[in-house]
């Protein structure tokens, strides 16, 4: 009979790339559910269209590429870029905003790039900070505010109703400036002690953002917990931010302090699910670090110079443009070599 | 409690080492025929030193290598030699090559052997003599020669002599089974080794999955100086420059070899063989396989001749043939699969895994690379698997030596944790494959335009002799024109001639008068022969002195034409055909010159007879 013929190694750990999507979709619950309890039913309605959506226009793009489309669909990267978009994304973003997103996340980003594996952008924030400039209004007066969702959030219905009319702007009753936002801009003016009298900051750090952050955070460590992510990115992200906010913005009169930078905003979501995407970022351990610090000094200088109250989309799509760059002076020294072999070939040794 | 430090990377695939581990080692006992490749090793094959229908003893030497790197081969049994004809052999291209084939003749006689009592009081090189003889190379990895590897270079003083016990594939147990049973023999094959070497330590490394093994070599080495490390299970801890850097913290130097940092490691099985070689004689003429798999019912270990064809020992496995879905000669990591069952054990034979298809099913699909970096992770050679990956799939393979790619050990621990299934250890072999494939052909073109070089410079030498040669002819033929010139001047000068023939008559004539009286000067005056009868060979030389000239004129001319014809067929000239016209034109002139002359002789030697017979 015939034997079949295979090349080394026979063996193979059965953990594919749909499984560990589904491992990342699975970390981002917990903080779903502390945006859904504190913000209301906004996130989780935009998440669910986001998945939808990019799903459909992943399969789309796939037929137009004559692609196996049942094939990429199952690898759940889509549904991931709909996921991350649905959770950055204000609860109250009219529906053709997060559309706009998805589609251009999905469409140009990744698959006019070459599809899975080939985008040198992370698609979800091409999406983001492609609907942050071409909307502002929308980008940002349509964050909820800080409201239990059994006492004071506005419901289900009226939330979906409010998302599918297509407002430019949701009720003004239910929205409000983010903290970093708020204290950004009041600052300049106001004392600290007066900026954070306003009820988006409730009585801890920022009120449901210190939860949703934290949530994010667990689900982070989860994810490097079970190996999926290292620990790099999201040490040099949260170590960049801290050393330039305690070098330059320690005091809180002046600039935001470090408890909003870290707990208010997307923070913790950029550091674990945004900016580690493995295909646009570093490779290498090192290069790891350099780019999530990058990520994280950034991010500090565009939210106090800057203006933009949050910076994780732009600081992720400019450490982006710098991979391959970080990429050819940080591999790794290799065994038995001396040195490693940095650079391009023929440039050194 | 021996230092151990930690290699990068590393994964921990599943054992499954105890379907193998159950039973003790078996004889596989004498199977109905045996093939015995003559290369089993890396190095230069043997040749065979018996004939067809030879009959031949066990462990008769019958192929040694003359002259190269190599150890021979020995009869396993005693029998009849079939046939020295190509048989498939066990290497990951499935190719044939040459063996012999042994007709066991169920005796099983023995040759004379020569057990040495006291290694001690032998030379160190009679030592490596006997371990060369008894055919022994490495039985674990590429199967180098033992008693070159136990000759490091003079500058390369081994310090650190290692027993690599350690045996990460999974499935494979023929170590493990054989430090388990014959440790004796195994730390008697390790102090035969050290007294060779005279290393400073000696360490046994054995993976903590192998509480056994380790018991029985703590109590074979108790009262010896030779340490046993038990090193954490983490494939591939048992690669060489893995365990090198577990067991020293040493790193081996990239293209280099463990003895140029004092280190040597030898496997468990070439131990036992070194001890059978020196204590009892034996060549290495049997080793221990493992034979496992779900498709076998009576997986375990063997002790089978080399030369065993794998079938046989599958049978006596208990192998269930219609569950065997792939067939792997060695661990389902680095191990490679067989085309047949029909090949044989040879020395490096560890293991064979006769799996079912669910077992080790195919892989999924490939999926894109999303440079997650798993394979970064798991890599013990801290390379960047994806990179390579990437630059092996563009061809751009300049990037991929540029990241090393020659470093690779090709352990499969990037393809293994792969989350999209990528085969990352066939790019690479593919990539080493290409770049190895244009290297050759760049010392080839290379070679070649050495070649074309010589030989340029080599037809420009010689035209230059040519050339040199004519121009001595063109001054020669000038200098008698010269010659002439100035006696036809002298001619001229004297009135008697102005034109060339003229001048040349005239010459004869001088010449003619010169001759007759010089010879009638010469003659005595007594014997003075009368003036008349001289007279016709007188009238004869001039004609022969012209005959002569005009030969070696034509002769000249020929050779011009000649050389020229030459030139011209070596610079490919249009005007070879007519100069080939000329040059057969010219020498129909001289050989109507030649007959003139010679006739011309012949008349003057008839006419000299009958006036000078002393001539």
């Amino acid at each position: 009979m015939a034997f079949v013929q295979q090349s080394s190694p026979h063996a193979h750990s059965a953990r594919p790339t749909s499984r560990v999507m589904l491992w990342v979709l699975i970390a981002a619950l917990p903080g779903l559910l502390a945006q859904t309890l504190f913000f209301g039913w906004g996130n989780l309605i935009n998440v669910v269209f986001c998945i939808a959506v990019a799903i459909a226009s992943e399969a789309a793009l796939l037929k137009l590429r004559k692609k196996p489309v049942a094939f990429f669909i199952k690898d759940n990267t889509a549904a991931v870029t709909g996921l991350l978009l649905g959770l950055s994304l204000p609860q109250f973003a009219p529906w053709w905003v997060s559309a706009v997103a998805v589609i251009s996340a999905i469409v140009v980003a990744k698959q006019l790039y070459g599809g899975l594996g080939s985008n040198p952008f992370n698609p979800a924030m091409v999406g983001y900070a492609l609907v942050l400039v071409s909307f502002p209004v929308a980008m940002t007066t349509n964050w909820a505010e800080p409201a239990m969702l059994w006492d004071g959030a506005p419901g289900f219905g009226e939330t979906l109703a409010t998302i599918a009319s297509g407002q430019q702007t949701a009720v003004d009753g239910w929205t409000m400036a983010t903290p970093l936002d708020e204290y950004k801009h009041k600052i300049t003016t106001h004392t600290a002690a007066e900026v954070l009298n306003h009820p988006t900051f409730g009585e801890g750090v920022a009120k449901g953002w210190e939860w949703v952050n934290a949530a994010f955070l667990a689900g982070g460590l989860l994810l490097i917990g079970l190996r999926i992510i290292s620990w790099h990115i999201p040490a040099g992200f949260l170590g960049g931010l801290i050393v330039m906010s305690l070098a330059f913005g320690s005091n809180p009169d002046l600039y935001t302090p470090l408890s909003l930078h870290l707990l208010a905003g997307g923070t913790m979501l950029g550091a674990f699910f945004i900016a580690t995407d493995p295909v646009s970022a570093a490779t290498s351990h090192q290069g790891k670090l350099i780019y999530g610090a990058g990520i994280g000094i950034l991010i500090y200088l565009i939210r106090t110079w800057g203006n933009y109250p949050d910076a994780v989309a732009f600081s992720v799509l400019l450490m982006n443009f710098a991979v391959p760059f970080i990429d050819h002076y940080t591999p790794p020294r290799t065994y038995g070599h001396h040195k490693a072999r940095r650079g391009v070939p023929g440039s050194q040794g | 409690m021996t230092q151990l430090w930690d290699f990068s990377g590393g994964i921990h695939p599943p054992e499954h080492k105890d379907i193998s581990t159950a039973r003790p080692i078996r004889n596989a006992g004498v199977p109905d025929y045996l093939i015995l490749p003559l290369q089993q090793h890396i190095g230069d094959p043997a040749e065979a030193i018996v004939e067809v229908g030879e009959r031949v003893l066990k462990g008769q030497k019958i192929a040694d290598v003359k002259t190269g790197m190599g150890v021979p081969v020995h009869a396993p049994t005693s029998g009849v030699i079939e046939s020295v004809a190509d048989f498939p052999v066990p290497h990951p291209s499935g190719m044939a090559d040459r063996c012999i084939t042994l007709k066991p003749d169920g005796e099983d006689q023995w040759c004379q052997r020569n057990p040495v009592k006291d290694y001690r009081s032998l030379e160190r090189d009679q030592v490596l003599h006997i371990i060369r003889d008894a055919g022994i190379s490495g039985m674990g990895g590429a199967g180098f020669p033992t008693n070159i590897k136990l000759r490091p270079p003079r500058d390369r003083k081994v310090s650190t002599l290692i027993l690599n016990g350690a045996e990460c594939e999974p499935y494979i147990t023929a170590d493990d089974m054989t430090m388990r049973e014959k440790a004796d023999e195994v730390v008697a094959g390790l102090k035969i080794m050290a007294w060779i070497l005279r290393p400073e330590r000696c360490v046994i490394g054995i993976e903590d999955n192998k509480p056994e093994a380790i018991a029985a070599l703590r109590k074979a080495t108790e009262g010896t100086q030779t340490e046993i490390a038990v090193v954490p299970t983490k494939y591939p801890s048992g690669g060489e420059k893995q365990l090198i850097q577990i067991l020293t913290g040493m790193e081996v130097p990239s293209g280099g070899i463990p003895a140029d940092i004092g280190v040597m490691c030898q496997n468990i099985g070439t131990a036992v063989a070194v001890a059978q070689a020196v204590f009892e004689g034996t060549p290495l003429i049997s080793r221990v396989v493992t034979i496992t798999g779900e498709a076998v019912r009576e997986p375990g270990n063997f002790e089978a001749l080399i030369g065993t064809p794998i079938e046989h020992l599958l049978k006596q496995a208990g192998v269930n043939q219609d569950a065997v879905s792939r067939l792997v000669l060695g661990g389902p990591m680095m191990g490679y699969t067989l085309t047949t069952e029909a090949v044989p054990v040879i020395k490096t034979t560890n293991c064979v895994i006769a799996a079912t298809a669910a077992e080790l099913p195919a892989p999924p699909p490939e999926q894109p690379c999303i440079r997650c970096g798993q394979c970064a992770e798991a890599c013990p050679m801290e390379l960047l698997p994806q990179q390579l990956f990437w630059h092996a799939k563009a061809t751009e393979f300049e990037k991929a030596e540029h990241l090393n790619l020659f470093d690779c050990i090709e352990c499969g621990a990037c393809s293994y944790v792969c989350p999209s299934s990528i085969p990352l250890v066939q790019y690479y072999r593919f990539a080493k494959g290409e770049i190895r494939a244009q290297q050759a052909e760049q010392l080839k073109a290379d070679r070649a335009r050495e070649r074309f070089e010589a030989r340029q410079a080599r037809l420009e030498r010689e035209l230059q002799e040519k050339e040199l040669r004519r121009k001595e002819r063109a001054k020669a033929a000038a200098d008698a024109a010269a010659k002439k010139q100035a006696e036809a001047e002298k001619a001229a000068d004297e009135g008697e001639a102005v034109d060339e023939r003229a001048a040349k008559s005239a010459l004869v004539e001088q010449a003619l008068a010169r001759k007759k009286a010089k010879a009638e000067a010469s003659q005595p005056p007594a014997a003075s022969a009368p003036p008349a009868p001289s007279a016709p060979p007188a009238e004869q030389k001039p004609d022969i002195e012209a005959l002569e000239k005009q030969l070696s004129q034509a002769q000249s001319k020929l050779d011009n034409m000649q050389g020229m014809l030459d030139d011209a067929k070596a610079q490919q000239a249009d005007n070879v055909e007519k100069l080939e016209r000329a040059v057969a034109k010219n020498h129909d002139r001289v050989q109507r010159a030649e007959e003139a002359l010679s006739e011309a002789r012949e008349k003057l030697a008839a006419g000299s007879t009958e006036s000078q017979p002393t001539h």
